[in-house]
């Protein structure tokens, strides 16, 4: 087939830091002796960003989702999705046809005419995001312009802005973070003292952070993704940033820039984890110490007592992390500290120091990094160690169910309410429940 | 450009990991960037497979492409040999790597993979989709096996009466089984069995279960079974040109194809018709007596709307029509590759065939035939669903639940009988409703007693029944006729139904009320009739039923 240019420049958006191919174990720079983190690259069994539509499109009912590239891309979030729940879900994809690829000025008309036909069908949307995808990115097809077009043509009922969720630039949850750095621009400034929590949460996990945060004395408490794409919340010098997803690496550093202060904490999942991410913020505000334990310590009990029967049949396990949605760290802490297991080794699509710093001071000493992916030599070392519990895709976890191996499917945990203290029994409960199902299960 | 929600086939390269991991002793390369690797959860979660497909992507990101994109092809096809030790190796690439032009298969061509098979695939993947895939990639597999073994121009063809002269029993290969197919693994066993009690046996069946060196067995057969046309129609039909083997096309799905398929085969290879041929239908299939049986009576002239892939969909409406006695109401594929031999079936009904792969173009022709039963894909399923009508998945694109535990094929004797289980069990629950119709007015009658269709069932009341008409027409955007509750903004020429008219209306079956009510609506409409009583219901009635 005919096509255009043999290379697009390689773009920045991946934070990982660039290294050669291979399967180096480096030690990297740091004061403390921070645990040595293997380094790998080869195939890489994660999904790209776009597979966040998932979630995103339901956090924000009133935007839609559309992938502009293959049938590939459509399938993709087809089968990451499961199956077609809704009739005319908020998300689709424009597929690129040969005549889309032959000539880009068409492409554009083409946009146009299907973005228009959309919105024509679906009145309600306020929000519309053009998602780029691999082959729109190779192509270069220009979605910032195509989005400022359309926004013009729309003239003020429907705001389109675009971000990529393509694979050669993000992995899964990236593509929240891409579609956070759109939103951006738009929010307004202010510098009027607020929390802004940063991260998809479940409505009912953000209503539960919100009324605790106001039993601390703490009222202004705002959230990025809105559950209104039109309810941007605003951003400014009295603004402090609180994580709830450890995978907003672009746009915590942007937020910054415009004035936020970023909250350094451990990502609130347990409660250990909890506790501290809500301490941190109430810190951050100077709120009185005593007030805030005062709402926290019966949380912080009553999470410990429902974790405490799932502890029992996680203790002493040893657990291998694939690298999936960039939970793996944050939860490995959960698992390792409050459950009493065991890291074999714990894998990351790749390492944010930064944004993983206060979590990788708590990690039990000489936990096993890994960044990057090669499949096939880490499958080898699952192998070898045959772990108790293995976290990993679905493309992998009946294979291994196979060769004898408890695994629990990461996926569930991006579409799950596992934050705070109030959800840690459930948290837990999700990574016993494999090994007390081989426990209940027998055929003889 | 097209605008795309949910699709029933996924990219051609898709189909090539079907033909891949339906082999043994295949692997595939694939240069694809990171997420292109989601397509395994298709065979480890779908098919609830014990192992990954025997693919190697090449997950290149964007760092990659300023760098050397063909020299990690081919460090990865190095790798993948190694690890795997392919006896036959598949070189290929999905749509981005399309457009960066490294040529996997001319890379690999040049390297030394030790004496391995390699068959480049070229997979268009902006004009052509899953089906197309697998047939091409089946092909070229077998083509690049075989080519060898091609007799010269003018060769004398495979005759398939040879067995005789060989004094052994005839042979044939089962052509077009792959993973992600509909009920494939059962059918063969139903084919092979079916087979063997007449005499025949079976050489190679490919691509499931099959090695390399099986393909190379294909032409030592005496004819080739077209199981499959999706995925077998190429192959066989180059094996009839380059082999001159003779392929079987029928496909063996209802009680009068596999009638049909054994008289094929039989006069094809030359068999002693056996004793009781006619008879041997009523012998082994439960399908014909079930069906002639008082109990399905009320099967008659059931409304039925038919979806799926060309193969399936054509063998539904065979046996619906002529075996069970429903009225098909909508015929169509999504298998544009098939989309003439279902247009010749839908018109043998009086139908149009719908040829489409957007679904809710589908979805809109099932509203407006009105059916109590849709035999469709999963998609149809769920659209089913949503309009509360009882559907059975007779096709790919499939879901967990369309691979079973049990033995349930869709062809040969067997596969008639679960089919007439299949389609029949939906509507018992749909006479079930009825009955809850009729008795709805006896005190015993518990109000809001919830069907087991689920939320999407039609419900019992008026109230709510006229609520589901409303949901409905607000759901489906396509401006089916129905049930815009009469005061609310009608036109000056809208007849308005009358207290006593809906009193009426409601006491018809909830399957078939939407379709009544339209019916006197334009009736009514058609004679300037403003106001539609009990009476003018009756009058439409007598007028339709003539």
């Amino acid at each position: 087939m005919v096509v255009m240019p043999s290379s697009v420049t390689p773009s920045s958006v991946t934070p990982s830091s660039d290294t050669p191919a291979g399967d180096a174990a480096t030690r990297a720079g740091g004061g403390d002796a921070p645990p040595e983190v293997r380094k790998e690259s080869g195939q890489r069994e994660v999904f790209c960003g776009l597979t966040s539509i998932v979630w995103l499109h339901r956090r924000m009912p009133d935007a839609f989702f559309l992938v502009v590239g293959s049938r590939t891309c459509a399938h993709l979030i087809q089968s990451a999705a499961g199956v077609m729940i809704f009739a005319e879900p908020r998300f689709g994809t424009a597929i690129l046809g040969e005549r889309d690829l032959a000539g880009l000025a068409d492409a554009n008309e083409e946009l146009d005419r299907l973005v228009r036909d959309l919105l024509e069908r679906r009145p309600e949307i306020r929000t519309l995001f053009l998602v780029g995808s691999c082959p729109s990115e190779v192509i270069k097809l220009d979605l910032a312009r195509a989005a400022e077009r359309l926004t013009q043509q729309m003239a003020g009922r429907v705001r389109v802005l675009n971000y990529t969720g393509s694979g050669i630039e993000t992995t899964f949850t990236q593509g929240e973070d891409q579609a956070l750095m759109a939103l951006l621009p738009h929010l307004p400034a202010s510098d009027e003292e607020q929390l802004l929590i940063v991260g998809t949460l479940a409505d009912a996990v953000e209503d539960r952070f919100t009324t605790l945060f106001e039993r601390m004395g703490l009222p202004r408490v705002r959230s990025l993704p809105p559950r209104r794409s039109t309810d941007l919340p605003p951003i400014g010098k009295g603004t402090r940033l609180l994580l709830a997803q450890p995978f907003l690496s672009a746009t915590a550093r942007a937020l910054a820039h415009r004035g936020g202060q970023l909250i350094t904490s451990p990502y609130p999942f347990g409660v250990e984890g909890s506790r501290l991410w809500m301490e941190a913020a109430a810190a951050s505000f100077n709120l009185d110490p005593a007030a805030v334990a005062g709402v926290l310590d019966p949380l912080v009990e009553r999470g410990r007592r429902a974790i405490e029967p799932h502890r029992q049949v996680l203790r002493g396990k040893r657990l291998f992390l694939m690298p999936d949605s960039q939970m793996e760290i944050p939860l490995a802490r959960f698992l390792a500290r409050e459950c009493g297991m065991e890291l074999v080794e714990v894998g990351v699509p790749y390492l944010d120091r930064q944004l993983m710093a206060a979590e990788q001071a708590l990690l039990p000493a000489g936990t096993p990094l890994s960044e990057g992916q090669d499949v096939e030599r880490q499958l080898d070392r699952v192998r070898a160690e045959r772990p108790d519990l293995v976290v990993c895709g679905l493309g992998l976890a009946n294979p291994l169910e196979a060769e004898g191996l408890a695994t629990k499917w990461s996926i569930e945990l991006v579409f799950s309410p596992i934050h705070g203290c109030d959800q840690a029994g459930e948290l837990a409960e999700l990574f016993a429940r494999p090994l007390r199902r081989r426990e209940l299960i027998s055929f003889a | 450009m097209e605008l795309t929600l949910w699709t029933y086939e996924g990219p051609p390269h898709v189909g090539a990991m079907r033909i891949a991991a339906s082999m043994e002793g295949v692997h595939y390369v694939l240069h694809a960037p990171q997420g292109d690797t989601y397509a395994d959860l298709l065979f480890t979660m779908i098919e609830r497979r014990d192992k990954r497909p025997p693919v190697t992507y090449t997950t290149f990101q964007a760092r990659d492409l300023g760098g050397d994109t063909a020299e990690l092809v081919k460090r990865t096809i190095a790798q993948a040999v190694e690890r795997f030790q392919p006896e036959a190796l598949l070189v290929g690439e999905s749509c981005t790597a399309e457009l960066i032009q490294d040529q996997p298969g001319a890379l690999a061509a040049g390297m030394d993979l030790g004496g391995i098979p390699m068959v480049s695939l070229e997979l268009p993947a902006y004009s052509k989709k899953e089906n197309w895939g697998a047939a091409e990639t089946f092909y070229q597999l077998v083509r690049g096996l075989l080519k060898e073994q091609v007799p010269p121009p003018g060769s004398p063809k495979i005759l398939p009466t040879r067995w005789r002269q060989e004094g052994r029993r005839p042979r044939v290969n089962l052509l077009g089984p792959s993973l992600l197919g509909f009920r494939c693994r059962d059918d063969v066993r139903e084919i092979t069995r079916l087979l063997g009690e007449h005499g025949v046996d079976v050489s190679v069946v490919a691509p499931l279960g099959a090695r390399p060196a099986d393909l190379l067995r294909i032409p030592s057969a005496d004819a080739n079974i077209c199981l499959y046309p999706e995925v077998a129609a190429p192959v066989c039909s180059w094996l009839e040109r380059s082999f001159g083997q003779a392929t079987v096309k029928t496909v063996p799905i209802g009680v009068a194809a596999t009638t049909a398929f054994l008289a094929e085969l039989t006069t094809l290879l030359g068999l002693e018709p056996a004793e009781g041929t006619q008879t041997e239908s009523e012998r082994r299939s439960r399908l014909p007596w079930y069906s002639r049986s008082v109990d399905s009576t009320y099967l008659t002239g059931k409304r039925v709307f038919i979806f799926g892939d060309a193969t399936h969909a054509i063998a539904a409406a065979r046996i619906a029509s002529q075996e069970l006695g429903f009225a098909v109401v909508g015929l169509g594929t999504y298998s544009r590759e098939l989309a003439r031999e279902v247009r010749a079936a839908a018109k043998e009904l009086g139908l149009e065939a719908l040829i489409t792969d957007d679904y809710l173009a589908v979805e809109k022709a099932m509203a407006e035939a009105a059916p109590e039963l849709v035999l469709g894909t999963q998609m149809e399923r769920h659209s089913a669903k949503r309009l509360g009508i009882p559907c059975a998945v007779i096709s790919t694109p499939l879901h967990v639940q369309d691979v079973p535990a049990r033995y349930s094929p869709q062809m040969g004797w067997e596969g008639a009988n679960v089919i007439f289980d299949a389609w029949v069990h939906p509507l018992m629950m749909g006479l079930e409703e009825h009955l809850i119709g009729m008795f709805r007015h006896d005190f015993e009658f518990v109000d809001g007693h919830r069907s087991h269709l689920g939320d999407g069932a039609p419900s019992v009341s008026p109230v709510a029944d006229a609520m589901q008409d409303g949901v409905a027409s607000a759901a489906a955007p396509f401006g089916v006729a129905v049930a815009t509750p009469p005061a609310a903004g009608a036109s000056p020429h809208e007849p308005v139904w009358t207290t006593d008219g809906e009193t009426e209306l409601h006491k018809i079956p909830f399957f078939v009320r939407g379709k009544v009510r339209r019916n006197t609506e334009s009736f009514a409409r058609e004679r300037g009739i403003g106001e539609i009583t009990a009476e003018t219901l009756y009058d439409a009635k007598a007028h339709f039923s003539r």
